[in-house]
C-alpha cells in the first residue's frame, strides 16, 4: 500500500443503507491490505468492524445500500453534512439495487406478500440510488464492488486524487482472458458489451452470461442489443429480466426495460 | 412515581445489519427484552415471482453478502427437489467445497474481527491485531483460505457465479482446484493453533439450557443435506419444517419470528448446534482437537461458540482438502432438466445455521411463490430470551457495562441482520 503524504490521518467512515452488507465486507475481504490500511486511516465509524464510534465530520465516507425508508432520507441527508467527500459504493448505492424492483411493483401488495402486519414496517415504494437524494463525489459499481477497485479508490481519495476506474465493458476483460463470446457462440443474451467492466469477465469465463451486475458501461446503448437478441430467439420477458436485476433502476437499463416492457403493453415504473 | 432510566448506546456493532436493543426493568425485575430489527425490508420473496427459476440463485444470493452460498445454494436445493433433479455425486462433493470455503471465510471473519475482541475487551479485530499480531495475521490468512476456494470454483468470494439448478455452470479443471491445496494446508495448520489459543479465553459462564436445531446426515458432518435434528425432539424431514416450526411478525421488527409451533418455545441454531448434535461426524483432526479442547457435555453456553467456529474451520479446512484430493474432471457440469410445476423445499446449514426454501414453481419454469427462513430470524427469540437470563445479576452496573455486556451475548450469535430482512441502540427503562 502506498503511504500517505501527509502525518495527518484522514478521518474516515462506513455507512449501511438497504444492502446485503457485501461492498463493505468487500473491504474486510482485503485481507492482506486490512491492517495496514486501518494503520493509516483513523476509523470514526465503521460499524461492521469496530465497536469504536465516533462523531464526524469525516473526510472519506463510503455509503453501501439505498434510500428506501422515510428515516433513511434523513440519515443521508445528514451523512452528507459530515462528509468532505463521499463516495457510494456498489449496485444499491449507486442504482437502488436489487430492491429496486419494487419501484415497478405495487409497494403495499409487496408489503403484504411478506409481512402478516405492514402496518409495523416503516418502507418507501421505491429504492434509490444515494445520489438520487444527496451530491455524491464517486460512484464505485458493482454487485459486489471489486475490492481492489474499492481500495484504488480509498487511496486515490486519501491523497487527495480523482480515482480511476476503467467504464469500458466486460467485453474487453473478455477478450483480454481469452474467453470465447458467448453472445455469438451460444446466442446468450449478455450483458457483457452494456455492462461496465469491474468482474474480471467471469460469468462469460464461467461459461454463462453476464448478467449487469456492475451496471451499465459508458456510452452504453442496451438498445441494438436487445433487438439483436429478441430478433435471435430470446424472448422480451427473458431480456427484460437480464436488465432488471441488481441495476435494473440504472437510467439506462431502466430506458431499455421499460421501452421492452411498453412494447409489451405492461405499465412502466413509478 | 417509578423512576424511569433510559439508556441508547448508538449502534450493535460488529455484526452483520442494523438493529437495537430494548430493556424495560422495574426494580430488580427485567419485564421486557426486545431486539429491534430495524434493517429496511428488501422483499425478496415478492420480486422472486414471476422471475425464471434459473436467475433464482443470482437473486437470493444478494439476501446476504457474508453467506450468499447458503442462500443461493438452499434454493437451488429446494429447487431441485421441486424439480425432481438428482445431481451427480461430482457435482455433489463440489457443492460441499463450496460450502467449506463459505464455512471458513465467515467464521474466520466472525472468530477473529468480530467476537474474539470481545474476550479482551478491544474495539476490533484491529485493535486486537495490535495485541495479538501472528494470532489475527493468521486468522486472516485462514480467512483468504475460504475465500480462494469461493473464488475458484464459484468466480468470487461474494455473490459467486457459478452455481446453477442441476449442478455448476462450468467445472474446475484439477490443476485449478490444486493450486488450493498449498494455502488450505497452512490455513489448517493455523487454525490448530488458533484453536488452542482460544481454548485459554475466560468464558463467562451462562448455561441456559435450549433447543438445539441442526441439520443432521448419517455420514457426514451435515452442510447441505440431512434431516432437521433436535436435543429435545424427534428428527423431521424438511418438507415437515413448515409443519414444526412457525414464523410470527413481530411489531418492534423487521425480521420475522421462529418459534416450535407446538410447544410455542425459542430455538437455537448455529455452531453451538451443530457441533453438539453432529460431534461424531467430524474428520479426524477437527475431532481430535474438539476432544482436547470442546466439553464432551452437551454445551449451552453461547459464549463457547467461538470454540464451536474453529472447530468447523477445522474440519472445513479438512474437508476441503479431502475433496479436492479425490477430484477427477468431469466435463457435464450440470444435469438437463425440463421445468414443470411442482413444490420443494430445503435446509442446508449456513455459517450461522439453519436456513429453509420453499419454492413453488409452475410449469413455464417461473416461480409462483417463495418462502426463506434465514437462521437469524429463528435465533432471535432465543437472544431475546437469553438476553432475559443475562440480565438479572447485571442491573447493578452502569448503562454502558450492562450494554456492553448484552452486545458481547449477542455477537456469539453472529446474527446475520441483513438477511432478516444495523446500530444497536440499547434503550433501557429503568423504573
Amino acid at each position: 500500500m502506498n503511504a500517505l503524504p501527509t502525518a495527518q490521518k484522514k478521518r474516515m467512515a462506513v455507512f449501511k443503507f438497504a444492502s446485503c452488507d457485501g461492498c463493505q465486507l468487500s473491504l474486510l475481504n482485503c485481507e492482506d491490505e486490512l491492517l495496514a490500511l486501518a494503520d493509516q486511516v483513523e476509523i470514526l465509524h465503521f460499524l461492521e468492524l469496530t465497536s469504536r464510534v465516533q462523531p464526524g465530520p469525516f473526510d472519506l465516507t463510503l455509503v453501501e445500500g439505498s434510500i428506501s425508508t422515510n428515516k433513511d432520507i434523513e440519515r443521508i441527508r445528514e451523512i452528507r453534512r459530515q462528509s468532505r467527500v463521499l463516495v457510494t459504493i456498489g449496485a444499491c448505492a449507486t442504482s437502488g439495487g436489487i430492491q429496486s424492483l419494487r419501484n415497478w411493483a405495487d409497494h403495499d401488495e409487496y408489503l403484504q406478500c411478506v409481512y402478516a402486519r405492514p402496518e409495523y414496517i416503516d418502507s418507501l415504494a421505491t429504492s434509490t440510488a444515494i445520489s438520487q437524494h444527496v451530491k455524491v463525489d464517486f460512484e464505485l459499481r458493482g454487485c459486489p464492488v471489486n475490492n481492489q477497485q474499492l481500495l484504488q479508490v480509498i487511496i486515490a481519495f486519501l491523497h487527495e486524487r480523482r480515482p480511476s476506474i476503467p467504464s469500458h465493458s466486460v467485453c474487453l476483460d473478455c477478450k483480454r482472458r481469452g474467453v470465447v463470446c458467448i453472445a455469438i457462440t451460444q446466442g446468450k443474451p449478455c450483458l457483457g458489451p452494456v455492462t461496465q467492466s469491474g468482474c474480471g469477465a467471469i460469468c462469460p469465463a464461467y461459461d454463462r452470461a453476464c448478467y449487469g451486475c456492475f451496471g451499465p458501461a459508458a456510452q452504453a446503448n442496451p438498445r441494438p442489443l436487445s433487438q439483436h437478441y429478441t430478433s435471435h430467439g430470446v424472448t422480451k420477458r427473458e431480456m427484460i429480466h437480464q436488465l432488471r436485476n441488481m441495476n435494473a433502476a440504472s437510467e439506462v437499463f431502466q430506458i431499455e426495460s421499460d421501452r421492452l416492457e411498453t412494447k409489451t403493453g405492461s405499465k412502466p415504473p413509478k | 412515581m417509578s423512576k424511569t432510566r433510559k439508556i441508547t448506546v448508538n449502534a450493535l456493532t460488529r455484526v452483520e445489519g442494523e438493529g437495537s436493543l430494548h430493556v424495560r426493568v422495574d426494580g430488580d425485575v427485567v419485564e421486557d427484552v426486545r431486539l429491534n430489527i430495524y434493517e429496511p425490508p428488501r422483499f425478496f420473496e415478492a420480486f422472486l415471482r414471476d422471475r425464471s427459476i434459473e436467475e433464482v440463485p443470482d437473486i437470493t444470493a444478494r439476501i446476504c453478502g457474508i453467506c450468499p452460498v447458503a442462500y443461493q445454494m438452499t434454493s437451488v436445493h429446494a429447487m431441485e427437489s421441486a424439480l425432481g433433479i438428482a445431481v451427480t455425486p461430482e457435482v455433489r462433493q463440489l457443492r460441499r467445497l463450496l460450502y467449506c470455503g463459505e464455512w471458513i471465510e465467515s467464521h474466520a471473519l466472525h472468530i477473529f474481527m468480530l467476537n474474539a475482541p470481545d474476550f479482551f475487551d478491544c474495539d476490533s479485530g484491529i485493535e486486537l491485531a495490535k495485541m495479538f499480531p501472528d494470532h489475527v495475521q493468521a486468522g486472516l490468512q485462514i480467512k483468504q483460505a475460504g475465500n480462494s476456494i469461493l473464488e475458484i470454483l464459484g468466480g468470487r468470494a461474494i455473490h459467486p457465479v457459478n452455481v446453477r439448478i442441476g449442478g455448476f455452470h462450468r467445472m474446475p479443471s484439477c490443476s485449478e482446484l490444486n493450486t488450493l491445496l498449498s494455502p488450505l494446508q497452512s490455513a489448517l495448520d493455523a487454525a490448530v493453533k488458533a484453536a488452542d489459543w482460544i481454548e485459554q479465553f475466560e468464558f463467562p459462564t451462562l448455561e441456559i439450557a435450549c433447543e438445539l436445531v441442526a441439520v443432521r446426515h448419517p455420514e457426514e458432518y451435515a452442510m447441505n443435506e440431512g434431516v432437521i435434528a433436535s436435543n429435545r425432539y424427534p428428527s423431521i424431514h424438511a418438507a415437515e419444517y413448515e409443519r414444526h416450526f412457525l414464523e410470527d411478525q413481530v411489531a418492534h421488527s423487521t425480521a420475522l419470528h421462529s418459534s416450535r409451533r407446538e410447544h410455542d418455545t425459542p430455538y437455537f441454531v448455529g455452531p453451538l448446534a451443530r457441533l453438539t448434535l453432529n460431534r461424531n461426524r467430524l474428520f479426524p483432526t477437527a475431532r481430535s482437537v474438539a476432544d482436547r479442547t470442546y466439553p464432551i457435555a452437551e454445551v449451552h453456553n453461547r459464549f463457547r461458540s467461538i470454540q464451536a467456529r474453529i472447530i468447523e474451520v477445522i474440519h472445513s479446512l479438512e474437508e476441503a482438502i479431502a475433496i479436492i484430493r479425490a477430484y477427477q474432471f468431469s466435463a457435464n457440469p450440470s444435469m438437463p432438466y425440463q421445468p414443470k410445476s411442482g413444490w420443494g423445499c430445503a435446509v442446508t446449514e449456513a455459517p450461522r445455521g439453519l436456513i429453509y426454501h420453499a419454492y413453488e414453481i409452475t410449469d413455464d419454469g417461473l416461480v409462483k411463490a417463495s418462502k426463506i427462513v434465514p437462521p437469524t430470524s429463528q435465533n432471535q427469540r432465543q437472544i431475546e430470551t437469553d438476553l432475559h437470563n443475562l440480565l438479572p445479576p447485571l442491573l447493578q452496573d452502569d448503562d454502558q457495562t450492562i450494554a456492553m455486556q448484552c452486545e458481547k451475548l449477542i455477537r456469539c450469535y453472529d446474527p446475520c441482520i441483513s438477511c432478516s430482512t444495523h446500530f444497536l441502540t440499547l434503550n433501557l427503562d429503568r423504573r
